[in-house]
């Protein structure tokens, strides 16, 4: 066995990999756990707004799980929903100003949806699962791999949506001019069908099954 | 201030601005405890007294010790607080005084202060300068008509349980996204109804 190989094994099999690409594939919030579906539907249906939230809430994942993991030891078990609750509330402010500072019409747009990202329940679930019982190197790259992950889906449904609602990616044209929008897939039922349709496709490639 | 009438908010926030199946909020509950009748009966009934207390407190902070002291900043912080403690509190007024309650409701009110539905009328109560009275009327309308989707949701799923035979892959939370666009649909019919602006 060449050197070269040993050392990308040990690449592979190492705890900070394994924690960042849990949260990509086989941990993918959306597929596996069904978590923070609110965010996941609604906005969804244009790919700039898509692409804010998905970076604000791996923002906020990130460093709510790096912050509940420095302070693991300190939060008491009674105390620790409403602990996670400020920690994650404070970021979602950052989130909220920076997005009003600088992309005002995003923000105009997202509306209420950027103060929800504090109960998506994402970011509490890995604070509760893994934030609180590892340390705080891993628990941000747990939050990182997730917060891709989740962004990746957000990425997913708004090209399908915004393709075929508005005929636009990016606001671009993309589609032939004699293209007629579905207007449904802008809203709500569209949005159900195609996530529901994702399900059924990403379950049945990963053989994830319920009864 | 908006100057809508509040009985036509109530109509609203149930039928055409459903919270659940217009706005796409409060999905998580929606998706996991949809699976029995009874229980989602007991998780609207908890949501829409919930939702309603919390309003209640909510505007009077928000507008008369937030806003005169121009601290709507951390008004997410003190939102999340006051939702928390409220839920507490309730759980421990029903343990103590009402213990029949406590197996019927009193076990969905912890899962309730992570439900976006309770965060998000307190949103979109400042977001369109409610008074008062239309904020009873909103949150008790919003939640009102989430529970009214939960409900149909249950009963739709208990029943198909029996009869249907879903795709392995569907199964579990496929269907029901596809059930909720069904549903979604329907309550597109109410929408001509009435327009808020």
């Amino acid at each position: 066995m060449s050197p070269k190989k040993t050392v990308k094994r040990s690449f592979r099999n190492a705890k900070w990999f394994k924690a960042l690409i849990a949260g990509l594939w086989q941990d993918n919030p959306t597929f596996c756990m069904v978590l923070g579906l609110c965010s996941m539907l609604a906005i969804t249906n244009r790919m700039d707004n898509a692409i804010a939230m998905g970076l604000g809430v791996t923002f906020c994942i990130v460093f709510s799980s790096l912050l509940v993991s420095l302070f693991r030891n300190v939060i008491p078990s009674r105390v620790r929903m409403l602990a996670y609750m400020v920690i994650i509330a404070t970021f979602v402010i950052c989130v909220d100003r920076f997005l009003k500072a600088y992309f005002p019409p995003i923000s105009e747009e997202l509306g209420p949806y950027v103060g929800l990202i504090i109960t998506n329940c994402i970011i509490m679930g890995r604070a509760e699962t893994y934030a609180i019982k590892n340390g705080p190197l891993l628990s941000a790259l747990d939050g990182l791999g997730c917060g891709i992950g989740y962004t990746f889906m957000l990425i997913l449904m708004a090209f399908v949506r915004e393709t075929i609602g508005f005929g636009t990616l990016l606001g671009y044209r993309v589609m032939p001019g004699s293209w007629v929008n579905w207007v449904v897939m802008t809203i709500a039922p569209g949005a159900f069908f195609l996530l529901g349709v994702y399900l059924w496709i990403f379950r049945t490639i990963a053989k994830k099954t319920e009864a | 201030m908006n100057a809508t009438n509040p009985l036509i908010l109530l109509v609203a926030a149930i039928f055409t601005h459903n919270i659940a199946l217009v706005y796409i909020l409060g999905m998580c509950p929606f998706i996991v405890i949809s699976r029995n009748f009874k229980t989602a009966l007991g998780m609207g009934v908890a949501i829409i007294f919930v939702v309603t207390l919390t309003a209640i407190i909510i505007w009077p902070i928000y507008w008369l010790i937030l806003v005169p002291a121009k601290a709507e900043i951390i008004s997410y912080l003190i939102f999340i607080i006051v939702i928390a403690a409220t839920v507490q509190l309730l759980e421990m007024l029903i343990e103590k005084f009402f213990p029949p309650l406590q197996s019927s409701f009193g076990i969905f009110l912890p899962l309730i202060t992570v439900n976006c539905i309770v965060l998000a009328v307190c949103l979109f109560m400042v977001l369109r300068k409610y008074d008062f009275i239309q904020t009873v009327f909103y949150s008790l309308g919003t939640s009102a008509g989430w529970a009214l989707a939960i409900i149909i949701m249950a009963a739709i799923k208990e029943k198909m349980m029996l009869v249907s035979d879903v795709p392995k892959g569907l199964r579990g939370a496929g269907i029901t996204m596809i059930i909720a666009g069904l549903l979604a649909f329907a309550f597109m019919g109410f929408a001509g109804m009435i327009t808020l602006q």
